[in-house]
Order: structure tokens, then sequence, then C-alpha cells
């Protein structure tokens, strides 16, 4: 068992200062690369990505579970990032938006069919959502309208609305059958990926 | 350890509940004790009278389970429409036992089932009846040092069918109203009729059906008679989503259909 400490009001005195509250090394694999950052043990998920490691494409809205900006996909499967402590990721594999693909001349399947069927406005919602359908098309590559819906029932957008993104879903699910259930994107995607990754490393 | 740490530590299990009340401030713990790195929590166990999941099982893991599904439907049927995919992918189902939220579908199930809960504190073990194990909204007879390491879903006898149905204003959010029925047919006529329900009573409790309908062949019974005794079992409350009244109409209506479900011929359980 590992028992993690928090600020609190009650004992200790809140401490918002490094020199105050205990650091802890946090690695964990997102997006392919290892990555190591000091946190304190209460850091969110979604803060650690954002803050810690410069990954500002997963967003925050709600932070309780209910609008799902902030979807991550943990070891595979999609989570809330806002409900898990980054220490909680230590040794895992987490893939944000940054990760589905971050060439704008080589969009996955879902980014493509965002971009055709105008599923997005001012974009806040949208890193949520195109992990959610990223990790749903893989389980389900041939979703009926019904569950195109029900499978973007956890994400809010408040600008957008939802038709254009239903019709998304099955315009991606379409995307990805052309392109040989994905395959071929995903085998493009990752030499993106290494490439992107090649870049940074140089600019370092 | 949750001795030593007392009233200021709390369990952190998937933290779909938990995360959400830290986040808000509503809760403030000086400790968390993440039980997720402990090994063997984590399984199903299927027997001929119980399914025994562990305190790591994720909803999702077992809405999967095919024995688990096969030995006792209710839990899948129920777990379809416990949040969405992203939170069921973390929260446990014990988990959700244990906070003990009167809109939770799985604390319904656990009294339908006549679940057993399996507590652990540094002075030993104990087991705990569903019935015994909920007080109020939130509220259970866990001591504040004892972990749930796993809990024991009953199955119900040969001949029962079971159905889970709730309505909620998307799929995936806490229901307005729902409910889980189970009914058991014996020489072609039902011989008991129980029900549980979600989002209208403050402690779930078993409603049982048995002498409006028994005796009667399944497929003949006009499942309306249960409306009146449901409406007068609920006290559900008003919020911004609903009436008390509506609700009380809705799971009246929701019963009905749940039951018709487990009389019609062609839905096997
Ligand atoms: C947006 C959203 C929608 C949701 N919708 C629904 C819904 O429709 N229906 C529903 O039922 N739930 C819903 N949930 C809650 C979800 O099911 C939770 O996962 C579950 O209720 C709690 O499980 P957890 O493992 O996440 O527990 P945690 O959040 O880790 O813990 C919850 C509480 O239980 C205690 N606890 C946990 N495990 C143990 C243990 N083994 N022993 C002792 N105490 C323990 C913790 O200390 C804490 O007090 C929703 C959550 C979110 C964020
Ligand atoms: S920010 Fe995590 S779900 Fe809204
Ligand atoms: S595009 Fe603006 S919130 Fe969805």
């Amino acid at each position: 068992m590992t028992t993690t400490s928090f600020s609190s009001t009650g004992a200790e005195p809140f401490a918002a200062d490094a020199s105050i509250e205990p650091l802890l090394s946090i690695s964990l694999r997102v997006n392919g690369a290892q990555h190591s950052a000091m946190a304190p043990a209460r850091r969110l998920l979604s803060d650690f990505l954002r803050g810690e490691l410069g990954l500002t494409g997963t967003h925050v809205g709600c932070e309780h579970g209910v609008c799902g900006a902030c979807t991550v996909l943990f070891d595979g499967e999609p989570v809330r990032s806002c409900l898990m402590f980054a220490v909680s990721a230590q040794g895992h594999d987490v893939t944000t938006v940054e990760g589905l693909g971050n060439d704008p001349s080589h969009l996955s399947p879902v980014q493509q069919a965002f971009a055709e069927c105008h599923a997005l406005q001012c974009g806040f919602c949208t890193p949520g959502f195109l992990t959610t359908i990223t990790a749903f098309l893989e389980q389900h590559p041939d979703p009926t309208p019904d569950e195109a819906r029900e499978c973007v029932s956890g994400n809010l957008c408040r600008c957008t609305g939802y038709q254009n993104i239903v019709k998304a879903v099955l315009r991606a699910a379409e995307l990805r059958r052309e392109a040989g259930a994905g395959e071929a994107w995903a085998a493009g995607a990752s030499e993106a990926a290494k490439a992107t990754r090649a870049a940074e490393e140089g600019t370092r | 350890m949750l001795r030593e740490v007392g009233h200021d530590g709390k369990v952190l299990a998937g933290g779909q509940s938990l995360i959400p009340v830290l986040n808000m401030r509503l809760a403030q713990p000086a400790h968390l004790v993440d039980i997720n790195g402990i090994s063997g929590l984590a399984s199903v166990e299927v027997s001929d009278t119980a399914v025994r999941v562990g305190a790591l099982v994720r909803h999702a893991a077992l809405e999967r389970e095919a024995s688990a599904r096969h030995t006792l439907p209710l839990l899948s049927q129920a777990l379809g429409n416990v949040a969405h995919p992203a939170i069921r992918n973390r929260g446990t189902t014990v988990g959700s036992i244990a906070h003990a939220d009167a809109a939770g579908e799985m604390p319904a199930v656990a009294v339908l089932t006549a679940a057993v809960i399996e507590a652990v504190s540094a002075s030993g073990t104990r087991e705990i009846a569903a019935a015994d194990f909920f007080q109020g909204p939130l509220e259970t007879t866990l001591a504040e040092d004892e972990l749930i390491v796993a809990i024991r879903f009953g199955t119900f006898p040969a001949g029962t069918r079971t159905a889970f149905l709730e309505s909620a204003r998307r799929q995936g959010d806490y229901a307005l109203a729902g409910v889980a029925a189970a009914l058991t047919v014996a020489d072609g006529v039902v011989g008991r009729a129980l029900a549980s329900f979600v989002s209208v009573t403050d402690v779930p409790d078993i409603l049982d059906l048995t002498e409006a309908v028994r005796g009667q062949e399944p497929g003949g019974i006009d499942w309306s008679v249960v409306d009146d005794l449901v409406q007068g079992h609920v006290s559900p409350e008003a919020d911004i989503h609903a009436t008390a009244d509506y609700r009380r109409a809705l799971v009246g209506e929701l019963t009905r259909r749940a039951f018709a479900r487990t009389a019609a011929p062609e839905v096997s359980a």
C-alpha cells in the first residue's frame, strides 16, 4: 500500500510551495516516449500532462468527470485524466490527443472526419472527442448511427452541436475501413510521431 | 494503515467518485490509501452460488466477464447503465457499493442479489449482508479502518429471469429512476417476484411483489398490477431534473416494463 499525503485544512498547513510539499519523481510513457517529471502526489494526471510535460492538447473543463474534455487513453483505454493522480500513471502508457497525429498533412481518420464534417467550432471539447472516438472505433469498427451517438454521450460540446460530431464518428469509421482497418494510417502515424519526436529532440 | 490514519484517511480505488469530491474541495482527507497496487484484488470468481468480485475489478472488466454474465446476467444488465465507458474503465464495482450513492445502480443490485460484503481490518475479517450495509445516502456500516476486499453477489434460484431498466437524461447519466427485477418461475407459474430501485429510495431495499402475481402464468400477467405497489413503496425527492411525482410515476412504469420483459418468453436470462 502506498499512502499519499495531502495538504489539508486539518493538521497540516496548505502547502503550495514545493519546499514544503514533497515532490515525487513520476515516470510514464506518453505518446510512445518515456517522460519523467517531479510533482506532488496530489497532482492530477491532467495537470501533470499540461503543466509538467507541456502537452496542452489535453483540455480541462469541469474537473469532475462530466465533460470528457480531458479524456486520454490509459493503456489504450479512454479514461478521464482529471480523475486520476499522476502518480497512479507511474509506469503506464498514456496517449494524448497529440499522440493521435500531430501533422496537419497526415491527419488520423478521426481527425480527418472532424475536419470534413465540421465537427468542431472552438475546439475546446475536441481533444476528448478525438481520443474517445479513436478508442471506440478500435472496438466497434462499423458502428450504427445509434452506437455512434452513444459513443459520444459522455462528452460535452457547448458550441458545435452533436449532429456533425455523430456524422464524424460514422465518417471516421468509413475512412478507417478505406485505409484497411486503420493499418495504413497507424503505420503512417507512428512514422509521423517519430518525426515529430526527432524534431522535438532537435530543438532541445 | 487505515487504522493509523483513522478519520483523516480514505481508500482510493477507481477514484471516479472520490476524486470529483476532492477536486470540488467537498472533502479534504489528509491521507489517501491507494489500493491499486495490492495484488489479488482484481479477480472475478464464479461459482453456482455467487459471483465474487474483488475490490479492484473495474465496472468495464466485470461487464465483459463472460462467466459472470452467464451465471448472473443482472450484473451486466445493470453495469451497462453505470456512467460512460471512460468512467467504467477506472471505477470499481466494489467502490460504487462502498460509496453507497442512492443513485448508483450497483447498490440496488447488491441488495436484490443478497450480496455479502467481505471486509477486513487490522482486527480481523467480517462479512456484512447487503441488507445491513446501507444506512443512508453515502452512508454504510463499514468502519473507518475497514477495507472491502470483495463482494459476493448471490445467484438466483433456477427458473429466475432478471431485467434492469432505468431512465436517464443521457445514456450514462445517473438515472432519474431505475429498477432491478427478478422473476422466479417454478412449474410454469410465478413463485417469486422481487424488485429493488435506483434514485427513488434513500437506501436500496427489496420490494417483494410476489403476492400480487403468485401462482399465475407469467405470460398472461397484466403487470400494471405492480404499479401502485411500487409507487407506494418509493420515496423519491425532487431536483432540477425531475419532480418527485414524475419519478414516482416513472419508476412504476419502469417496473411494469421490467417484469413484462422477464416474463416474455423470447428474452432468456
Ligand atoms: C461523470 C460520472 C458519472 C457517473 N455516473 C454514474 C452512474 O450513472 N451510476 C453509478 O453508479 N455511478 C456513476 N459514477 C460513479 C462511478 O460508478 C464510480 O466509479 C463508483 O461509484 C466508485 O467507484 P471507484 O472505484 O471510482 O471508487 P472511489 O472513487 O475510489 O471511492 C469511492 C468511495 O468508496 C470508498 N471505497 C472505494 N473502494 C473501497 C474499498 N474496497 N473498501 C472500502 N472503501 C472503499 C472510498 O474511500 C470512497 O469513499 C459516475 C462517475 C462520474 C465521474
Ligand atoms: S475535465 Fe475531466 S471530465 Fe471534464
Ligand atoms: S467545439 Fe466548442 S465546445 Fe465543442
